[in-house]
């Protein structure tokens, strides 16, 4: 069991600074390797919150609480407290490890090429030949090559949402992480470039284990392994997700995916 | 008709009409400059100094002293506004500097130029070109420090957060996202805090003083355009005031081309 989770959380609880209350509560919840991972729940359940804590990009903002354990494997299998982590280059390197994409696309002001070789560069990948290599492996990884390959050096800018969004992914990807976290990708998209971002996760999990956090049921159900149900802080229910979409333990989940509330 | 609607049309007339008055004046300013000034320009003012009746000198001192002042400014006051907008977390220091900052933007200008008579130009007993050089980097500080902190603040925090979540450390993601991704407006801040100071007198008026010679040292008396428009238009010959004109319209069409470059900047950064 233990050696097919990359991640899990462990009786892992989350304040916000200032909050009188934890907004995630003792969760418990394993990242299968090379598996699918979808976080659904009402809005304000902590699912983000949660995503948000796997490669703690939560430390931007100063006075959180990380309370339990969330564990990283490395190469070998063994299980590290990632929030045991404190120097600022143990964090580079976890994020590295731990990618995410973000709802809104985040394409930096400058050109395609330099927006995937940005985080190599930062990586330490200086070598023009092994950069050339690496960037046009991601863009294909993230199956934008052929829209892009003859306008490396145009701005990121200009290209549209969903194209923005795939080289998002393939910015991730050059790192090649262990972990991408997809913090609702798609809601910002139309339906179009949406099938075309589910149906690049559904490969990339070939490469990377995947969690992702949606408002569409529909999505989750398409794009998933495994689901989690989140209600109020509370991990709700956990299992695989066509046991979760047909047949839940919880009447909670039931009536969530049922759209009885939420 | 009903009440309201005559409520609308009175404060709509009301409203056209102050607009008018301010136009009107802008105008009366303008045109009055444009008559005046280009009626008493020569070109040969732009090759001859001072002494010899042009301008040539007052421009380069002017701009040498408005451009050093920069020099220090920008740096200065850049960093204070990434520290405010970036690290600060909004803590009481940065409340303190953000207010101070503010102050300092609308202190009177004649109150920094005696300041830094005060503590520069009776220190070492001469005026020169470095009390004005000191004079408008006071000045031109708390306008950048607040130019890059609104400019960082209207930046997406998803780029911070994307940055990071690549892998960057803090002050990487600032200085070559964050930035860059204000780079345009960062820009056009500088370029209207430079027009602001380049026009300013009272700073310059007993730091810098004023040279009737082209001069490059900054520890001696600094050629000022503005300085001797000042003194140039309270002299009783006629062409000593022409002078003025002319030099007044200069620095006008100067403080105007700047302001307009740094909105069409602006305007066309898509």
């Amino acid at each position: 069991m233990a050696n097919k989770d990359i991640m899990r959380a462990e009786d892992f609880s989350f304040t916000y600074p200032g909050a009188p209350a934890p907004t995630l509560k003792h969760i418990n919840m394993p990242i299968e390797k090379n598996k699918i991972t979808a976080l659904i729940g009402p809005s304000g359940c902590g699912k983000s919150t949660l995503l948000r804590a796997f490669n703690r990009i939560h430390d931007l903002y100063p006075g959180l609480v990380y309370d339990g354990k969330i564990l990283l494997a490395d190469k070998d299998g063994k299980m590290e407290n990632i929030l045991d982590l404190h120097k600022e280059d143990q964090l580079v390197k976890l994020r590295q490890r731990v990618g995410m994409i973000f709802q809104k696309p985040t394409p930096f002001p400058m050109s395609i090429y330099d927006n995937v070789a940005y985080g190599l560069r930062l990586s330490g990948v200086n070598a023009k030949s092994e950069l050339d290599g690496r960037v046009e492996k991601a863009l294909k990884g993230a199956a934008i090559w052929e829209e892009t390959k003859d306008r490396l050096s145009d701005s990121a800018m200009g290209m549209s949402g969903g194209q923005q969004q795939r080289l998002c992914i393939a910015r991730a990807v050059a790192l090649k992480p262990d972990v991408l976290l997809f913090d609702e990708p798609t809601s910002a998209l139309d339906p179009i470039s949406t099938g075309a971002i589910e149906e690049l996760i559904a490969e990339l999990k070939e490469e990377v284990s995947v969690a992702i956090v949606t408002h569409n049921m529909q999505q989750a159900s398409r794009l998933s392994d495994y689901t989690a149900f989140m209600y109020l802080g509370d991990l709700i229910e956990f299992d695989k997700t066509k046991k979760i979409f047909t047949d839940p333990s919880e009447k909670l989940t039931e009536d969530y995916i049922t759209g009885r509330f939420g | 008709m009903k009440k309201r609607l005559l409520l609308n049309k009175i404060v709509l007339m009301l409203s056209t009409f102050s607009a008018l008055i301010g136009l009107a004046f802008l105008f009366w300013i303008l045109g009055t400059l444009m008559v005046k000034g280009l009626s008493t320009m020569h070109w040969d003012i732009f090759t001859n100094d001072l002494v010899q009746g042009g301008i040539r000198n007052l421009l380069i001192g002017q701009f040498i002293m408005a451009l050093m002042a920069t020099a220090f400014a920008v740096p200065l006051g850049m960093m204070a506004g990434i520290y405010l907008r970036e690290y600060s977390n909004n803590n009481k220091l940065a409340m303190i500097v953000r207010n101070l900052s503010d102050v300092m933007m609308s202190a009177p200008s004649i109150v920094i130029g005696v300041f830094v008579y005060a503590i520069y130009v009776d220190k070492v007993g001469h005026f020169g070109g470095w009390g004005g050089v000191i004079a408008l980097t006071i000045m031109m500080i708390p306008i950048i420090v607040s130019t890059t902190d609104n400019m960082l603040s209207l930046v997406p925090k998803e780029f911070r957060e994307a940055g990071i979540a690549l892998g960057g450390s803090k002050h990487k993601i600032i200085m070559q996202i964050v930035v860059k991704a204000a780079k345009v407006g960062l820009t056009t801040g500088i370029l209207l805090s430079f027009a602001r100071v380049v026009g300013e007198t009272a700073p310059l008026l007993f730091t810098s003083a004023n040279n009737q010679f082209l001069t490059f040292n900054l520890n001696d008396q600094f050629p000022s355009l503005t300085v001797s428009i000042y003194n140039l238009a309270t002299y009783p010959d006629q062409a000593s005031k022409d002078l003025a004109w002319a030099a007044s319209f200069v620095l006008t069409v100067i403080v105007l081309v700047i302001n307009l470059g740094g909105r069409y900047i602006t305007r066309n950064k898509d």
